[in-house]
């Protein structure tokens, strides 16, 4: 099974997405690769709006049928805004990861921090794909 | 080193995500896992059950040796075909596995999981030389599960040769057509069947039932449905170490005839007594309602008024769109009690009650 990584995103290798927006701000979510490993998704547990979160700090939990699994904060900021879409229909994150599921949006405490992460060739690199 | 069944290219060819299960490359699901669940629930759906091992018994005194060796007794089958659920016991009381045993036209046949095969076999060789029956795992046979309301209409449309013996067996009975085997038994809390044949004849069986309209389903869905049907799985509700007392197996453990000495039985009538009693510091199964938010898995701590105890499986169940568990707590906890679950150190609510969770695709628990 191919999976969607798409080329206009940046990636970290806990299988989080990030994209910059026009204001700055960084919307998050995981990837299709993660979606697939998981399987189902029923239940996302986000950060609260506000949260200043170090780089690989926890920033939530996806649970599936079969497992859960840590979400990291990919960069360290404040959040500013989350998906509350996702607390009723959490397998959004099945069928749109990259659009309808992002999960949280953060002011990244160093603009900087964006650059160091893997572009979508480096990502595939890290998964195999 | 890993096994394959013979239908392993079968489900490769199928989408089947393939993942290691007690040593057999085994499909975790096609796709999607909760589509499996429900088409199981609601229409048929199937599994590959290949990794099982059936064990057939022979001898004059085969009785004698299933007496000996389970918690259950094989007297209570009345007549060919019929089957019996049973704890098998070491001498400490603890499960070595937990087993069907069907009465057959040459004695009887046992089915025991995979992942304990080899030590099961390895228990019940000696007791068997004691009694001179011999042991014969039929690795030579394949064994597909076809479960759910459609399972035996669309079985018997598949394998029209078949239908008519399908239509003469109860509920818990199994009956040899050629070399094939058919039982009206099961994993999921539906109606369906467990069918054995020569290992060369499954894939072909597979393809007629996919063209019947039954649903490929994996080892995921086959968790849900176990778990909904409040069935214990091997390993997490029971291992070697525990009293089928304590794992839910009481109304498998038969005590009469008194005289009837199966290995273990001096342990846990001993148990038995203290339950009685209500000695501090034994457990019982029951089943948990999730009324937190997340999902409840197994090895998470349940604190209750009387003491702790543990999750042994949990999931979130597709049928009732909420996390359930099974969990072994203090004796004093009862139906309807609200114990709390430590779900990754935050403490959440959780309500006691009667398992099953779900059976013939309703739900079934107050």
């Amino acid at each position: 099974m191919s999976t969607n990584i798409p080329s206009d995103l940046k990636y970290v290798a806990s299988h989080e997405w990030l994209r910059l927006e026009a204001d700055g701000t960084v919307t998050v979510g995981i990837t299709d690769h993660a979606q697939s490993l998981l399987g189902d998704v029923v239940f996302i547990e986000l950060p609260k709006v506000g949260a200043k979160l170090a780089e690989e700090a926890q920033a939530g939990v996806v649970e599936s049928v079969k497992a859960a699994s840590d979400v990291y904060c990919p960069i360290a900021g404040e959040v500013v805004a989350i998906n509350e879409a996702l607390e009723g229909a959490p397998e959004l994150a099945n069928t749109d990861p990259y659009g309808e599921a992002w999960f949280f949006r953060i002011q990244p405490a160093n603009p900087g921090d964006l650059a160091k992460c893997l572009d979508a060739a480096g990502y595939a690199a890290e998964i195999g794909a | 080193m890993t096994s394959r069944t013979p239908l392993y290219e079968v489900h490769t060819a199928a989408g089947g995500k393939i993942v290691e299960f007690a040593g057999w490359e085994m499909p975790i699901h096609y796709g999607s896992q909760i589509k499996e669940h429900e088409a199981v629930r609601t229409d048929a759906g199937m599994f590959d059950v290949s990794h099982m091992t059936a064990v057939d018994v022979t001898g004059e005194r085969a009785t004698e040796f299933l007496q000996k060796l389970i918690a259950n007794d094989v007297a209570k089958l009345g007549f060919e075909g019929k089957a019996l659920y049973s704890g098998m016991l070491n001498e400490a009381g603890g499960v070595v596995d937990d087993l069907i045993v069907y009465r057959t036209r040459w004695g009887y046949r046992v089915v025991i999981n995979a992942g304990t095969t080899a030590k099961d076999l390895e228990w019940m060789g000696p007791i068997a030389a004691r009694f001179g029956v011999t042991l014969t795992p039929r690795r030579d046979l394949a064994m597909i599960a076809v479960q759910g309301p459609n399972a035996l209409a669309k079985t018997k449309a598949a394998k029209p040769e078949i239908a008519a013996l399908i239509d003469s067996l109860a509920v818990f009975v199994g009956l040899p057509h050629g070399d094939w085997f058919v039982a009206r038994t099961g994993y999921t809390g539906e109606d369906g069947l467990e069918v054995s044949m020569p290992a060369a004849e499954a894939p072909a069986f597979w393809q007629a039932l996919t063209a019947a309209g039954v649903a490929p389903a994996g080892l995921g869905a086959r968790d849900t449905l176990r778990l909904e049907a409040g069935m214990n799985l091997y390993g997490n509700e029971m291992d070697d170490s525990i009293s089928p007392l304590a794992a839910g197996m009481g109304w498998t453990v038969s005590w009469e005839p008194a005289g009837r000495d199966f290995v273990g039985r001096q342990v846990i009538e001993a148990e038995k007594a203290e339950r009685s009693a209500g000695k501090a510091g034994l457990l019982k199964q029951v089943g948990l309602v999730f009324e937190g938010k997340g999902v409840l898995r197994s090895h998470m701590k349940v604190v209750t008024e009387t003491g702790d105890g543990e999750i042994t499986s949990g999931t979130f169940s597709p049928s009732l769109q909420v996390s359930i568990a099974m969990a072994r707590v203090p004796l004093a906890v009862k139906v309807g009690d609200s114990v709390q679950v430590d779900v990754r150190g935050t403490l959440q609510p959780a309500r006691v009650v009667k398992m099953p969770f779900v059976r013939n695709g309703k739900k079934v628990f107050e």
